[in-house]
């Protein structure tokens, strides 16, 4: 047959065949297949908002992580002097590599595994049975994976906190092990007890003292600070403190991490939410204002005092809100995260300036003064200012809402939020006391004299930080 | 040949370079340099602790130059350097027993 010809059947036959599939669908609805529709819309539906939840939860646990890095290694390394700079950051960086691998082998489970009332069981160690299919519990609408993986970012910038208090001073294998071992015994009983099941302090899931910490605020700025000062004290002093000026050497890159924390706290606060409905706009809102509330006070505080608002003070404030904020974000209405900002960064400047200066502690970038201080003093507001209209986390038996904070007329909270932090602060004092002294003796805490006057970025790990000459 | 060298405040260097290049003078090495003399140092705050820095940035200039255009020099680093306040800087003057020029062994006077 001609071509042309042959090119023109096959065009007949392939259209008239595209429209069999039409002629074998029956043209009237029958009672079956509404049913079956409607199902289909609803697992439809379902998908969305699982999307949109799953998509702001990874969005939110990498912003979680970069508050780690570069966040807090920028933060913190400014503020050393210029031959420790490398080492402060590796000290974030190394958490961030093995936090992740400890998270896996078996602090995940230790945290969120179902167990006793103050510590997970061994049931998901490496990852067993954390899939892609949701946890009720935890987040119903997000595969288990992205739960846990949140979750290690917070297990992550929690023991790098802690390297405020000793740095300039600490060996890098010291620390490691001491923060591998904290890890373990300190961070994951206190995120069980708080957001695991059948956790002790545990205010969604039936705790019995139920402590509203909504993103962290006793597990992650209580623990860390507590534990700083703790290390701080343990420690001793640096060389030459108090007497010898030890000035950041770059309020520059601290300024450019404590804008990166900022943003990323959005990522630690919002996502708390494990959601991307309104709770996440909540938080992300009170987040923010907390944040301007604090930079604000502290600035005040150190105009009137000093005579001049620094900008390292401008961040430190910031910062301080952001810590204090972390318990209440999805709790407190708007104005009142405001009120907690200038609460926080006032409170945290009177810790930092005076506070450490009567007792002689060297917290050399002030983990105790902003994290421990402002951790407390925001999870002691959040029982004041808690409000079921933002969150009605409390309800009866017929799922109505009960009071949640002091605010709401319940004042009972306010003892609530004592307990946890009361245990926040008992579980990190005694923990890391038994950790630091065991680490001291077998692998020896603090560097040599002469290490540390030549510096840890040289003696730890063989390099400079600058070397503008080559 | 004698070699001049005068520690004066940063934001002067333009000047002095200029009113050096004016009298004749092409040849210098510019040092970033920190240190004071009876000018007290500023107060910074470090968490709320007020500590003086007493290092303060300063310019090093050195050059060596032929005898004939030594007191020029002087008069030219003076005049534009001064401000009068205290922290202008000073000016160092001492032998040069040999100045030689890398690219071809030239020596003397002749090699500035």
């Amino acid at each position: 047959m001609h071509p042309r010809i042959v090119k023109l059947f096959l065009a007949l036959v392939l259209c008239t065949g595209s429209l069999f599939p039409a002629f074998a669908q029956t043209p009237a609805a029958s009672a079956g297949s509404i049913a079956d529709q409607l199902a289909k819309l609803q697992t439809q539906v379902a998908n969305a908002q699982s999307s949109a939840d799953n998509a702001w939860m990874l969005v939110s646990a990498a912003l979680v992580l970069m508050m780690t890095g570069p966040g807090l290694a920028l933060f913190y390394g400014g503020l050393v002097r210029k031959k420790n700079v490398l080492a402060t950051m590796m000290q974030s960086f190394a958490m961030m590599a093995i936090i992740t691998v400890l998270w896996a082998l078996v602090s995940y489970s230790l945290a969120f595994d179902s167990g006793t009332s103050f510590i997970g069981g061994l049931h998901h160690i490496f990852l067993r049975g954390v899939g892609l299919v949701p946890d009720t519990d935890y987040s119903p609408t997000l595969p288990l994976q992205t739960f846990m993986i949140y979750q290690l970012m917070f297990a992550i910038i929690t023991p790098a906190l802690i390297t405020g208090a000793f740095a300039e001073r600490m060996k890098f294998s010291a620390m490691a092990l001491f923060l591998i071992l904290w890890s373990i015994f300190v961070y994951s009983p206190m995120a069980h007890m708080v957001w695991g099941k059948g956790g002790f302090l545990n205010a969604s899931l039936g705790g019995r003292f139920p402590t509203l910490d909504f993103a962290g605020g006793t597990v992650v700025h209580v623990t860390s600070g507590v534990s700083a000062l703790v290390c701080a004290l343990y420690l001793g002093k640096r060389v030459g403190y108090p007497k010898e000026a030890m000035p950041p050497h770059s309020v520059v890159l601290s300024f450019i991490g404590a804008c990166l924390l900022w943003v990323g706290w959005f990522g630690f606060n919002a996502g708390s939410a494990l959601g991307s409905g309104p709770l996440a706009t909540s938080a992300f809102v009170n987040t923010h204002f907390g944040a301007a509330g604090a930079a604000l006070s502290w600035m005040l505080a150190e105009w009137i005092r000093s005579g001049k608002p620094s900008a390292l003070g401008g961040i430190s404030g910031a910062v301080a809100g952001l810590v204090a904020i972390t318990p209440a974000a999805g709790f407190v209405q708007p104005m009142s995260a405001i009120v907690i900002g200038l609460l926080a960064g006032a409170f945290c400047y009177f810790m930092v300036i005076k506070v450490k200066n009567w007792f002689g502690y060297d917290d050399s970038l002030d983990a105790f003064g902003v994290h421990g201080a402002g951790g407390t003093l925001g999870a002691v507001l959040t029982g004041l200012f808690a409000s079921s209209a933002i969150n009605p986390i409390f309800k009866d038996a017929q799922g109505n809402p009960l009071p949640s904070g002091a605010v709401d007329g319940n004042w009972h909270q306010v003892l609530n939020q004592l307990v946890g932090i009361g245990l926040a602060w008992i579980i990190s004092i005694v923990g890391t006391l038994i950790l630091l002294k065991l680490v001291d003796l077998t692998v020896g805490l603090r560097v040599s004299r002469d290490q540390e006057t030549e510096g840890l970025d040289l003696t730890q790990h063989g390099e400079e930080g600058y070397d503008f000459a080559s | 040949m004698q070699k001049i060298e005068a520690v004066i405040q940063p934001s002067k260097l333009d000047a002095v370079k200029d009113a050096l290049l004016e009298v004749g003078i092409e040849g210098m090495t510019i040092l970033e340099a920190r240190g004071h003399g009876r000018q007290k140092g500023h107060t910074e705050f470090y968490r709320g602790r007020e500590y003086t820095v007493d290092l303060l940035p300063k310019i090093k200039l050195e050059m060596v130059v032929p005898d004939e255009l030594v007191e020029k020099a002087v008069q030219a680093i003076l005049s534009s350097a001064r401000s009068g306040k205290i922290g202008d800087g000073k000016i160092f003057i001492s032998k040069i027993d040999e100045a030689i020029r890398i690219r071809n062994d030239e020596r003397g006077p002749s090699a500035l």
